[in-house]
């Protein structure tokens, strides 16, 4: 079993049109290479479902997104993501605004196979009364009414992790793994970056292990790319690039998204990685204090 | 002379007492006050409390805010990534302390967009992340720098992110009962929602800080205790422990000017 492929024949396999999940967390262990990947090719008219950071605002602001279902964006220190912020004022992008929580009912939905699942969360806001995709329901059990969180079925999940082997066991050794499990298992095809590719007996050991939160039925493909997190986080390995984030931040106000990517994107990973300061850079941010 | 304060640390020490009568239930200040509340209150009038190292691990004691020696260990209790904190949040043994961008006469909140047309926000801000669960399923208060008509707006919320005790957007088979808006403490004063059917009510004025100030900066009507209290000022011990869990000082960024709390 050999999982491995390089990032533009994993990409490769997305087509228009198609729901795509992205894990990660704000400017937290976002699969950026990969979504770089998605910029150098001609992919559109895509749905995104994320707990938003630079990938939202990027792929928004570059005209691939046609719809966004999400609860934030947010580069925590830039609280507000300055391009998905002009992509929402526009009146341009379709949005499914949802609470954080949701959005992991809707994940879990979709992996267990069932239609929706009941939850009060979102009842009395414009969550629900803003939109008419998210239906009430009723309990064969009381008289009240539930918020019924729809699947959120992907055909596809792009996810970072920091060690996999090919077979497509995946560790986040990091201190949280968010929802990114239930974005493996919410997805048709499961596209996995990693900084390291390892042998399998890596996770001989239990606490390595333990780190593993899907099993490697999930994951479909694997892609090594070291430093493929930047500029969001891969800890404990480095930390974002804040200096990074600033310029990207600047670029909103004043020339837009063609001329950051102009200036970053690269015709690859180590040609981006180059015009950011090289590898050795990315590995050696520091990681954040919370 | 008394004892000198700053506004910043008066609005925390206020803000602290939200969180004594929360029993072992985990408080969550977002924003540097409110967690300086939070932490606050574990180290005093809550010893009972919970709270996170605001990443993934559950903490016996609060940290220090802002950067710490590189040989700084926390008290880690538990790991407690954001995946679990959807479990707590829905039990309910839960307190957030939040700053929204709109709040209103029901207590409802936005953080998501302002202008009426949501398909295209004048404003578009962070989105509602997770305040529409949080308020239907725990106690909330709120914490807010700078006391307008901005912020507490006449009518309702241009988009209402959290559930608050408006009647005609309670969902069938509840009551306002099980909606919990606790405390809000602000710049000029605290209030709450005390008052008849849960409308909004002062519960004290900031020291130096006249009723009408609150009245001509709120959209809505409050209701008046008579006479109405001052905001009790920190005590010494409360000012050496907020000193000590933050250590830079950044309590004196977050409110515009860091005056004195002594309204001098």
């Amino acid at each position: 079993m050999n999982k491995v492929k390089s990032a533009s024949e994993a990409i490769a396999q997305l087509e228009d049109g198609m729901t795509i999940g992205i894990g990660g967390w704000g400017p937290r262990r976002k699969p950026m290479a990969l979504v770089r990947e998605i910029l150098r090719t001609n992919l559109n008219d895509l749905t995104l479902v994320s707990y938003g950071g630079a990938d939202v605002g990027m792929l928004c602001a570059a005209g691939r997104v046609a719809k966004l279902i999400f609860a934030f964006v947010s580069l925590d220190f830039i609280p507000l993501e300055p391009f998905f912020r002009q992509a929402r004022q526009s009146g341009k992008l379709d949005v499914l605004e949802i609470d954080e929580g949701m959005m992991l009912q809707g994940l879990r939905a979709a992996a267990w196979k069932i239609p929706f699942i009941p939850t009060a969360v979102g009842l009395g806001t414009d969550i629900i009364e803003k939109t008419s995709e998210i239906k009430m329901t009723n309990s064969p059990y009381d008289n009240k009414e539930w918020v019924a969180m729809p699947a959120l079925d992907l055909d596809a999940a792009l996810i970072h992790v920091d060690h996999a082997d090919c077979r497509g066991v995946c560790q986040i050794s990091g201190p949280d793994h968010y929802m990114d499990d239930w974005f493996a298992r919410a997805a048709q095809n499961t596209i996995v970056s990693c900084d390291e590719l390892v042998p399998e007996s890596f996770f001989n050991d239990e606490n390595a292990a333990r780190k593993v939160f899907w099993e490697r039925a999930v994951t479909d493909s694997v892609v090594l790319i070291t430093g493929g997190a930047h500029p969001s986080s891969c800890a404990p390995l480095y930390g974002f690039d804040s200096e990074h984030f600033r310029s990207y931040a600047e670029f909103a106000k004043t020339d837009g998204i063609d001329s950051y990517l102009e200036a970053y994107l690269g015709r690859d990973e180590n040609d981006y990685q180059s015009k950011v300061g090289g590898l050795e850079v990315i590995l050696d941010l520091p990681l954040p204090t919370y | 002379m008394g004892i000198e304060f700053t506004l910043a640390e008066l609005c925390i020490a206020s803000a602290s007492e939200a969180f004594e009568e929360d029993g072992e239930s985990l408080a969550t200040g977002i924003g540097i006050i409110p967690r300086l509340a939070a932490s606050l209150a574990m180290k005093t009038c809550n010893r009972d409390l919970m709270m996170t190292d605001s990443e993934s691990f559950m903490l016996a004691e609060p940290n220090p805010i802002g950067s710490r020696d590189a040989n700084f260990m926390q008290e880690n209790e538990s790991w407690m990534g954001f995946s679990r904190i959807f479990d707590n949040v829905w039990s309910g043994r839960r307190h957030a302390m939040v700053g929204p961008s709109q709040i209103d006469r029901f207590g409802q909140t936005n953080i998501s967009a302002l202008g009426e047309d949501y398909r295209k926000p004048k404003v578009m801000m962070l989105g509602s992340r997770g305040f529409p669960g949080n308020s239907i399923s725990h106690r909330n208060s709120f914490f807010c720098p700078s006391h307008t008509k901005r912020v507490f707006v006449t009518g309702e919320c241009d988009f209402v992110s959290s559930v608050g005790y408006n009647p005609s957007r309670l969902p069938r088979g509840y009551s306002l009962e099980e909606i919990d808006i606790h405390r809000i403490v602000t710049n000029l004063c605290v209030m709450d929602f005390g008052a008849p059917d849960h409308q909004p009510r002062l519960r004290s004025l900031h020291p130096g800080v006249k009723l009408d100030t609150v009245l001509e900066n709120t959209g809505f009507e409050l209701f008046l205790p008579d006479p109405v209290p001052e905001t009790a000022i920190p005590t010494a011990l409360q000012l050496d422990i907020i000193a000590s869990l933050d250590p830079h000082n950044l309590r004196a960024t977050q409110i515009k000017g860091d005056p004195p709390g002594s309204g001098i």
